[in-house]
């Protein structure tokens, strides 16, 4: 019999720490004292579900669904599937995702980067997977941006994504970067991850499997929400 | 079976708010409306109540940037999908006040939700905080400084160490409801959970 109990806990070690002084902002936002530890309980365990009826036919197509007319700059296709720890689909999840333009522009108020807006790139969109886990969206690859922490950083070509999963416990927000940049080894927010392999599992690779001819090409990336938790129990005999 | 690591979170960066709340940043036309701004869908039953507050750093300033998500039972301890009121969704989020930083939900006084070992827990609200400089969300409690009864019993605030930190997760009345400041450094630092 297997008994459902509960979220495995996180990797705290696999995990950025809260305080990393390479990245500045997390000096003065990082709580000193520990977390404190327990297991989950159903405040936990449960979380908001969302339904397709909250997808307008355009959410996941980013190269268009700000005017209605093509955003510049290299269109590709972002693929995969959001799986938990011991590799199950997780269907019906929302995924969200917010980038800057092909030039490295956010279309925000306090964006300084004098790269210029696209008339027709708004910068986020979303979709929610299907019963296999499996997830897609359209839009054109951001460009990479300096921005103020030390005197010359630059932020490599990534996209934002906010995932929900099936609980408010596997609640997680990171970044996808591209196979091949070198600025992701420059960068002090990659570089708060502390493993090589951490790194890497935040990298989407190239398929061109998956490219369409003149038009877009394809990066596969996979998303690992937290496990659930499984105690087997054996049935056994009364007095062993 | 195979073991697969959980992606490795990333701070939410500066810019959080035009993925998960684009109307607010002042980008319309793609969504509608933005998720989670109201708990509400219809005229859910219990006390309806306001929780406003800040995040605020280190340095005593109150973050812009950040994103605030809640997660709480409906007035009688159900949650949204297992049997509570059709009304409440149980969730909501805030990108703060475009000058004040400061969040504001409108929900309702949430029910006791049992423990696994069937003891029930003081009425709670979850909270999960992002923003740029934070790079792995945060999860805390809001409790209820007015439930002093239900407090002392929960399993969670009975086991905290550092008794004189319990403050942090209480929610103060306050006019027309409660008050709950996060801090996530300094004096008085907010009681983080790692779960
Ligand atoms: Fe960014």
């Amino acid at each position: 019999m297997t008994k459902i109990n509960g979220y495995t806990a996180r990797d705290r070690a696999w995990h950025p720490p809260a305080l990393t002084p390479l990245y500045k902002t997390s000096v003065a936002r990082s709580p000193r004292f520990a977390p404190l530890g327990f297991a989950t309980s159903l405040s936990e365990e449960t979380g908001p579900v969302f339904g397709h009826d909250i997808l307008g036919p355009r959410d996941n197509d980013l190269i268009h669904n700000f005017t209605g007319e093509s955003a510049i700059g290299p269109r590709i296709i972002v693929q995969g599937r959001v799986i938990d720890e011991v590799g199950r689909p997780m269907p019906h999840t929302l995924v969200e995702v917010w980038q800057a333009n092909a030039g490295g522009r956010y279309r925000h108020k306090k964006e300084g980067y004098l790269a210029p807006l696209d008339p027709n790139f708004g910068g986020c969109g979303r979709c929610i997977t299907d019963e296999n886990g499996f997830y897609e969206f359209r839009t054109v690859k951001p460009g990479p941006y300096p921005w103020p922490n030390g005197a010359d950083d630059w932020r490599p070509a990534h996209i934002h994504f906010s995932v929900f999963g099936h609980s408010f416990a596997q609640r997680l927000i990171s970044q996808l970067y591209f196979e091949g940049d070198p600025m992701i080894w420059q960068c002090p927010i990659v570089g708060t991850i502390p493993t090589r392999e951490g790194i890497e599992s935040l990298v989407a690779k190239l398929d061109r499997q998956n490219s369409v001819p003149m038009d877009a090409l394809c990066y596969q990336f996979d998303i690992v929400l937290r496990g659930r938790r499984q105690t087997m129990f054996e049935n056994r005999m009364e007095g062993l | 079976m195979k073991r697969f690591n959980e992606s490795p979170s990333q701070t939410a960066g500066p810019y959080v708010h035009i993925g998960c709340t684009p109307n607010f940043s002042g980008i319309h036309g793609i969504y509608p409306e933005d998720l989670g701004t109201s708990l509400f869908k219809g005229e859910p039953k219990g006390k309806r109540i306001t929780i406003t507050g800040a995040v605020i750093d280190g340095a005593g300033n109150t973050l812009k940037d950040a994103m605030v998500e809640i997660w709480q039972a409906d007035a009688e301890g159900r949650f949204a999908g297992r049997g509570g009121d059709p009304a409440f969704t149980g969730w909501g989020r805030s990108p703060g006040d475009m000058t004040t930083g400061e969040f504001t939900f409108e929900t309702v006084k949430p029910g006791r939700v049992a423990w696994p070992d069937g003891r029930l827990q003081a009425p709670h609200v979850t909270f999960w905080i992002v923003a740029r400089g934070i790079n792995l969300g945060l999860h805390t409690r809001m409790y209820f400084a007015d439930e002093e009864a239900a407090n002392v019993e929960d399993p969670i605030l009975s086991r905290v160490e550092h008794r004189q930190r319990i403050k942090t997760l209480l929610a103060q009345p306050a006019e027309g409801g409660y008050r709950f400041d996060i801090r996530l450094q300094g004096e008085d630092e907010t009681i983080f959970f790692d779960i």
